[in-house]
């Protein structure tokens, strides 16, 4: 970058009073060694950002308020506990159940709940002898839908690399020891097909209203990198 | 392509590095390339097919060494200037040259409601006949197209059975390139972890893929 454009960009991102946070890369896994090696990639970033908004808000080829409407669902509307609504609803209502699994796009649109990117839902079940785990080998798919966007590790090269070949050795490493008599399925989503696990209903929990059991449902346990359990005593139920 | 993104099976990666509390954006940055990719892609002038295969060109140092996000605004800053919405030398200084129009963004909060409400398209045409039925054995077939493909590299030449026929959808390996859409079945194929990885894999395990008419072949 020329001195000239940098200075630029410094004065339009001090104006704007929005700084990169230091420790973006905190989580990026193999990205993080080389952020570090670079001090300055968080501010080249964020200033290039910037820039390229800034430019496309001049040209009238985007709208500010779309894109801060935009950054807000994402940030605070879309996300597990969507997800988690639809499980706990299927815990409690076996006709619910089977129409999410035979035709999950419908059942999720009952509760709100709809792709809009051309993706259709699949809703896959753990049983006592299944277990299910979802993977995008080739990029970054996930049912954004009722997940919200995907963590970082699961868009990692460590993660994509070896869910499909070493399924029971991930799994061990988010903690979930799969006994050898349970079958695992790995399902990778190289289509527009978006899988979300309908986990096992914890034993202990048939007291509990659909509201305590959404609680319980964790963005994990529909990826299917680990179960939900009951809260240990003297937690919050 | 046979890229550095169809990461299944390879190895030294390392481990899940698992953040607890993980945010949604760990930079405001990071939000606004997601909004502005999402807003641009309203003009209609690139697909998703498109989109992925643009990342999946990066440099392969470029694609491992760069975070998803760098990934996602490297590729935005490429395809403003490669669809003629921007020059490089107005990318370089973040501002229009002089005299530029001004055009109307096809998304604002006015028109969100109607993107946001568009809609899934049909998965099924009873015009588009599938090839193959569930529980079939096929294979998926040895191809290596140097374009973009969603068939990655550790299924192919292996052996399956036909799991669930999902329906009929455009086809990413022509869509990607603007060849047409080529509206074909997909089915979700199993293949059992011997068959892709060897008799040390789990008996009990397998791989499920979403698989194209195109990726397969009767066995």
């Amino acid at each position: 970058m020329d001195g000239t454009r940098r200075t630029f960009l410094k004065a339009a991102v001090t104006a704007a009073g929005a700084a990169a946070s230091p420790t973006f890369a905190q989580a990026q896994g193999l990205e993080r060694a080389n952020a570090v090696a670079h001090q300055d990639v968080p501010t080249d970033l964020a200033l290039r950002v910037k820039s390229l908004e800034s430019l496309l808000v001049d040209k009238g080829l985007v709208d500010r308020a779309a894109l801060d409407a935009l950054v807000d669902t994402f940030e605070n509307k879309i996300g597990p506990r969507n997800g988690a609504r639809v499980i706990a609803k299927a815990w409690v209502d076996p006709a619910y159940k089977r129409r999410l699994l035979a035709d999950a796009d419908s059942a999720m649109t009952e509760l709100g709940f709809t792709a809009r990117q051309g993706e259709h839902m699949v809703v896959i079940e753990n049983t006592r002898a299944v277990h299910n785990v979802v993977v995008c080998t080739l990029c970054s798919c996930y049912p954004w839908p009722v997940l919200g966007l995907p963590p970082v590790w699961y868009k990692s090269a460590p993660y994509r690399s070896r869910t499909v070949i070493d399924p029971r050795g991930v799994l061990r490493e988010f903690g979930l020891e799969l006994p050898d008599d349970i079958e695992l399925r790995v399902w990778d989503s190289t289509a527009e097909l978006r899988y979300l696990v309908l986990p096992e209903r914890p034993a202990g929990t048939e007291h509990m209203s659909e509201g305590q059991l959404a609680a319980l449902v964790t963005r994990d346990a529909m990826v299917g990198v680990a179960k939900v359990t009951m809260p240990r005593l003297g937690g919050h139920a | 392509m046979n890229g550095v993104h169809d990461m299944g099976g390879q190895h030294g990666m390392g481990p899940i590095q698992y953040e607890k509390d993980e945010p949604v954006f760990h930079a405001s940055w990071e939000g606004r390339v997601d909004a502005l990719t999402r807003a641009m892609r309203a003009w209609g002038k690139w697909n998703m097919d498109g989109g992925r295969h643009a990342l999946e060109i990066l440099p392969p140092v470029d694609y491992l060494r760069m975070s998803y996000y760098e990934r996602w605004l490297k590729r935005l800053e490429t395809e403003v200037v490669k669809y003629g919405f921007a020059t490089q030398p107005e990318l370089h200084t973040g501002k229009p040259i002089p005299g530029s129009s001004k055009a109307t963004p096809p998304l604002t909060i006015a028109t969100a409601a109607r993107w946001q409400s568009r809609g899934i398209p049909s998965s099924t045409d009873p015009n588009v006949r599938p090839l193959f039925k569930v529980g079939q054995r096929v294979r998926a077939r040895n191809l290596h197209p140097g374009g973009h493909t969603r068939l990655p590299r550790y299924a192919r030449g292996k052996a399956g059975v036909v799991f669930r026929d999902h329906g009929v959808y455009v086809f990413p390996d022509s869509n990607a390139h603007a060849q047409g859409e080529k509206r074909q079945h997909v089915y979700s194929v199993r293949f059992t972890a011997r068959e892709l990885w060897g008799e040390h894999a789990s008996a009990r395990d397998s791989v499920h893929l979403d698989m194209w008419d195109d990726y397969l072949e009767r066995l």
